[in-house]
């Protein structure tokens, strides 16, 4: 990608400025200066750039590294060369990649569920309905968005594993984070929007609560439907701590379990260890990057924003 | 940008109770005595997942803390006497909980600062009209989309002892290795953070940008401010609400650290290097059988982070 010329693109070339922000009132403050201009251009474009590399190299380092025949440190082995797809067999040898993929699958698939169908009647009865407590119940949801989570995983482990026994079991996996509260907050803001008008009309013809919010909300909530349920899949698809401590059985660990026990002890096992260890990375990465590629203009800045002020 | 327009509007806390009560005649009462039932029933799975997810945990870290408690098999009992404060006092008189503290205060002062400088030059360059930009802002936002064990796999190559960075560097590799060195363990540890999160506040502090005001930095062009002035004069007190949020983000963030200790430095790195508050809970509650002692440190870390949040608050919002 060429950084530094200026725009060689549809709009009129005037020079450089031809690049510079539209807007009327920004052109009467900057004295024109068209060497200036260049070069704020310049550096912000070096800038970016420099920061991209950074932050994909790391990405790249791991394909190409997960896909030679021997991954080492040296620098020759950021050049792609012999590539062979051994690794991914090897990983798949030693931690069996089906089994935790279908495990981090039923996990994420389980938290997304609960949310969606809890979170959104939760989200519409804060926003459209009238019930004591409703306050209380909004404040308690700001405030367990401070809450560092990971505090509550020791008293969390003991009743959940020993007085539960829910250890290496789906539902304990779930449980913790069953409900995203940061998606209850999205869906409330969201049905906060929609015209009160629009449901009177449709009590007053005697439909039920729960067939407005099928018929009339949830349509018309699609995007935010679509942003929860892209915010909640990161999640749970990306814990460690707690399905680590919940799984002891590999049977039933998630790929970021059985990943985590390859890194810390398996990797004597396999003829290529790093490689192994960056294709099973690889595996794990791929469907998060490939959800956020595919839907990436659904995570705007503000979605974050107000998942943040929650 | 989005179809989202909510999203926009800051909550606040007070106008969930208030507003959109609907006049009070024949058939709308009769309704919203309906609609009190409905909403509470909508509302219940919810509130129970509050309670046993976060309202009985916390209540109950608070009663271990102040009991010996020992782990029993299902279905077995055994007591738990009253203790008093004798596993906070273990907890303040234990060396390593203070390194473990003592490394998270590196973690932010490495971590703050570097947050919101890089977050911010980067918003800045983004929030202009660019080519690129999408590309730009997905580049960024990946690291922290992406699974902390499969990055800390990737930096554990190119950090490692023969690994790629120092065959880079050559002679001026560090010795002992990055993640395995004394000094450099937790700063490491804040670098990858660092690193894995930005993308997440290049985004708060693009919103945030949305909100300066044009004539501002009009203004200041008139005065004859340059674009580093201006940057100073008008971008960084524009932004300050973010700044806020990050400097609190980090702090849970610190607060939270687990997986990166855990992986990245073998366990908490050498003599407790990287040692974290909630590593050790772990080791200390579950590996070693002492959940008494990894409450009561849970208590402590709690107290700990609403302190350093409050101070936070007040230092990045002075002047406002």
């Amino acid at each position: 990608m060429s950084v530094s010329t200026p725009a060689p693109g549809s709009r009129t070339p005037v020079g450089p400025a031809a690049e510079a922000p539209s807007s009327g009132t920004r052109r009467t403050a900057t004295p024109p200066t068209g060497t200036h201009r260049t070069r704020g251009t310049v550096v912000k474009y070096a800038v970016l750039s420099l920061g991209a590399v950074a932050f994909l190299f790391p990405f790249y380092y791991m394909i190409v590294g997960s896909l030679r025949k021997t991954t080492t440190g040296d620098l020759s082995s950021a050049v792609p060369s012999g590539l062979t797809g051994g690794s991914y067999t090897a990983v798949n040898g030693a931690i069996s990649l089906g089994r935790s993929l279908l495990n981090s699958g039923i996990m994420t698939i389980g938290v997304l569920l609960c949310t969606l169908v809890f979170g959104v009647l939760a989200g519409y009865a804060l926003a459209q309905l009238q019930f004591r407590g409703r306050g209380t119940v909004f404040a308690s949801l700001l405030l367990v968005q401070m809450v560092p989570f990971q505090l509550l995983t020791l008293p969390l482990y003991v009743l959940v594993v020993r007085d539960y026994g829910l250890g290496d079991n789906y539902v304990g996996m779930i449980l913790p984070f069953a409900i995203n509260s940061t998606a209850v907050f999205l869906f409330r803001q969201f049905f906060l929007q929609l015209p009160q008008s629009l449901f009177e009309a449709a009590r007053l013809d005697g439909a039920g609560e729960l067939r407005i919010l099928w018929k009339i909300a949830l349509p018309m909530a699609r995007p935010a439907v679509l942003t929860a349920m892209l915010l909640t899949f990161i999640g749970p698809w990306n814990e460690f701590l707690w399905p680590f401590l919940v799984t002891k059985n590999a049977d039933m660990q998630p790929l970021a379990v059985s990943l985590a026990s390859f890194l810390s002890n398996l990797q004597g096992t396999v003829a290529n260890p790093t490689g192994a260890l960056l294709a099973g990375a690889c595996v794990l990465a791929a469907p998060a990057v490939a959800l956020f590629i595919v839907f990436q203009r659904h995570f705007t800045s503000t979605d974050i924003d107000s998942g943040v002020k929650g | 940008m989005t179809n989202l327009p909510s999203a926009v509007t800051a909550p606040r806390a007070g106008t969930a109770v208030a507003g959109g009560h609907a006049p009070a005649e024949g058939a709308a009462s009769r309704h919203r005595r309906l609609t009190t039932r409905t909403g509470a029933l909508f509302v219940t799975p919810y509130v129970l997942f509050l309670l046993v997810v976060f309202a009985i945990p916390m209540v109950y870290t608070l009663w271990i803390s102040v009991h010996r408690f020992y782990f029993t098999a299902p279905g077995t009992h055994a007591d738990s006497p009253w203790v008093g404060l004798s596993n906070y006092r273990d907890v303040f008189t234990d060396p390593v909980v203070g390194r473990a503290f003592l490394n998270i205060a590196v973690f932010l002062v490495i971590n703050v600062p570097l947050t919101v400088l890089l977050a911010l030059v980067l918003a800045a360059a983004l929030n202009a009209k660019i080519r690129f930009r999408a590309f730009f802002r997905a580049a960024y936002y990946l690291p922290y989309i992406t699974a902390s064990v499969a990055l800390v796999a990737v930096w554990q190559f190119l950090f490692g002892s023969d690994g790629f960075v120092n065959h880079l560097l050559g002679s001026h590799a560090p010795d002992p290795s990055w993640l395995v060195n004394s000094h450099l363990a937790m700063p490491m540890i804040a670098v990858f953070v660092t690193w894995k999160q930005l993308g997440f506040f290049v985004m708060l502090y693009l919103a945030a940008l949305q909100n300066v005001g044009k004539e501002l930095y009009e203004a200041a062009s008139v005065d004859g401010a340059g674009r580093i002035r201006q940057f100073f004069s008008v971008t960084v007190p524009g932004v300050r609400p973010a700044t806020t949020l990050v400097v609190i983000y980090a702090i849970i963030t610190g607060a939270n650290l687990f997986s990166e200790p855990y992986l990245l430095t073998g366990g908490g790195g050498p003599d407790h290097a990287s040692t974290s508050p909630v590593l050790l809970m772990y080791q200390k509650g579950i590996e070693q059988g002492h959940p008494d002692f990894a409450a009561a440190l849970g208590v402590v870390l709690v107290a700990f982070v609403l302190v350093i949040s409050l101070a936070a608050r007040k230092l990045t919002e002075r002047g406002n």
